[in-house]
């Protein structure tokens, strides 16, 4: 599985500060650390407090590519500050993300096809978020079709099931895992998964245990990617470990450090 | 409408190893070896790119072998005496890609040969030919901890390939590698995992030595499991190309090593009336055992019989003929 640093966000304080002053340092320190921790991505997403979202997002993207080589995943709702910071990439990136609704999905795969980007598609539509796996499934199926359509290739699609958090949604985990397992049956080759995993924790007063097992529950399902804290050490070597055990990589001593440094 | 080819794609790739070093790069080889590289499974060209051909190098002794059979012995019986002769005619007349020089004389039962005279008789297979050289002890540590050191001096710049280098014991080589400029073999019994720790203990000793580690994944002869090698290998090979760079070195395999010890390759027809003639059986033992494992993913072969060297070499360009489509 691959980590996703969740740290670049203009919800955390520091990165919000760096924003508004312009300031690149706090942004680049994240970004070196979650390399060096183990992440394959770097989430980027401006936050909510941001006036112009387009130009802070560039300004993101330009700074965060000073620090660190690994792609990049550009999240935020304004596909215009997507697009905007696309065009500053300077390795094809990831979108995050588009629900299944047509003019979204239309929006995003011009772009993502534009840009010869990867998309994380949420399994929700016009209503919202399903209860239950079948109509996730069905979401998922229609993210597909449209992304087969632009011509994207499907193993480019990361498919997002949608975790709720446990205190309040608890019907979902089990729904979340059944289709993470469905989503390998929808195509050959199939997409890939990917999850907003601090999700499952919030508001919780235990975050960081529900977090490590929720991943090493996923990865048993067969996720692919999770939007995650990187600088947990743990939960990169919780990550390692439910990959040699799904067979995923090869055991030695050193498994989890190998995890960590394999971009490195 | 057009049928859509299904074909593999692979995200790693394995490491590309030089061995030997020419006079810009401080050695006196008069060209240097590439091994490894390849981005798509053995010889499937029409995935990903093989860049090198598979090496075949020619083991010789410092001493006279009397443990190999006549019909062996009978290639090599004018130069037995001289190391440097009996490399120049591995190149020369048998058309060997590489030697390795094993020294076997130190074994401390039988010649205890001193480093200094190990040393020595480098330097002379070192001036008797031009191609990169691969280098073995005599196969017992405690010796050839203490001998590696001055060899590894006496082809300083060479970039030879040392071994071996194994999970207990590999400190001596390493340094050895990382203070002279030269490459090391990594040793593991048939063992996936500790052949991927040993890369990483030996990285740890030094970064650099990443892409100048071969690995040997310890090779059976035909008869004698070859097949659990051959899987290892293949692990290994998937390992790499999906992206394992800590598994991603080319391999060796001590071919000879194994086939002559075993009684299809050594014993002579009157013995078992059965298996054949010796001529022919022997070599083709080697023959196949190199060949299977070529299958396997094997970059370096290290042989002894012309005549298997002769037939694995034109397996070899066969298998390199580009099949892409």
């Amino acid at each position: 599985m691959i980590i996703i640093g969740e740290r670049i966000n203009g919800m955390f304080r520091d990165i919000a500060k760096a924003i508004r002053e312009k300031d690149p340092k706090p942004v680049q320190e994240w970004a070196r650390k979650q390399e060096e921790a183990g992440a394959g991505y770097l989430d980027i997403n401006v936050g909510p407090a941001v006036s112009d979202r387009v130009s802070a997002m560039k300004w993101l993207v330009e700074v965060t590519q000073e620090a660190s080589k690994i792609p990049l995943c550009l999240d935020s709702t304004d596909y215009d500050a997507i697009e905007a910071g696309l065009e500053v990439c300077k390795e094809p990136a990831m979108i995050n993300s588009v629900p299944a609704i047509p003019d979204k999905m239309d929006r995003v795969f011009t772009m993502a096809a534009k840009f010869n980007a990867e998309v994380i598609g949420l399994a929700m539509g016009e209503e919202g978020i399903p209860k239950d796996a079948e109509s996730r499934v069905a979401l998922a199926m229609e993210l597909v079709a449209n992304c087969d359509a632009y011509g994207i290739p499907i193993d480019s699609l990361y498919i997002d099931p949608l975790a709720l958090p446990c205190n309040v949604g608890q019907a979902h985990g089990p729904e979340v895992f059944e289709t993470l397992r469905q989503i390998k049956l929808l195509s050959d080759p199939p997409p890939k998964t990917a999850i907003g995993l601090s999700n499952i924790s919030q508001g919780t007063k235990e975050r960081e245990i529900i977090n490590r097992t929720f991943a090493a529950m996923c990865i048993a399902c067969g996720l692919d990617a999770a939007v995650a804290d990187a600088c947990d050490e743990e939960l990169v070597a919780t990550i390692a470990t439910a990959r040699v055990l799904m067979n995923l990589d090869i055991f030695c001593d050193s498994y989890a450090e190998v995890y960590r440094t394999r971009n490195l | 409408m057009a049928v859509d080819i299904l074909k593999e794609k692979y995200r790693g790739q394995v490491r590309e190893v030089v061995l030997g070093a020419t006079k810009d790069e401080g050695g006196t080889r008069s060209h240097t070896i590439k091994v490894g590289g390849e981005k798509a499974l053995p010889f499937l060209h029409f995935e990903g790119e093989i860049p090198n051909r598979p090496v075949v190098a020619m083991e010789i002794w410092d001493m006279v072998p009397d443990e190999w059979p006549e019909s062996l012995k009978e290639y090599f019986k004018d130069v037995y005496n001289d190391p440097g002769a009996w490399a120049k005619k591995c190149v020369d007349e048998y058309g060997a890609d590489m030697v390795a020089v094993r020294f076997k004389s130190a074994d401390p039962d039988l010649n205890d040969t001193s480093a200094d005279e190990c040393a020595a008789t480098l330097k002379k297979v070192l001036e008797a030919v031009s191609v990169p050289l691969i280098v073995y002890g005599c196969g017992k540590a405690e010796k050839d901890n203490t001998i590696m050191g001055p060899i590894g001096e006496a082809g300083a710049g060479e970039n030879l390939l040392l071994g071996v280098a194994e999970q207990e014991n590999y400190k001596s080589v390493a340094s050895a590698a990382m203070a002279n400029k030269h490459s090391v073999i990594a040793q593991s019994p048939i063992d996936i995992n500790i052949a991927k720790q040993l890369n990483i203990l030996i990285a740890e000793m030094s970064t650099p030595l990443l892409d100048r580690i071969v690995i040997d994944p310890t090779i059976a002869a035909l008869g004698y499991g070859i097949e659990y090698c051959y899987s290892i290998m293949e692990r290994a090979r998937f390992g790499a190309l999906q992206g394992d760079k800590m598994l991603a070195m080319p391999m060796i395999g001590n071919i000879c090593h194994e086939v002559w010890s075993k009684k299809e390759a050594y014993l002579p027809a009157d013995e078992e009336p059965g298996w054949g003639d010796q001529a022919e059986r022997s070599p083709a033992w080697e023959a196949v055992t190199a060949m299977a494992l070529l299958q396997g993913g094997i970059n370096l072969l290290i042989m002894r019989h012309p005549e298997a060297v002769k037939m694995v070499k034109n397996n070899i360009d066969d298998l390199m003929k580009d099949n892409s489509y």
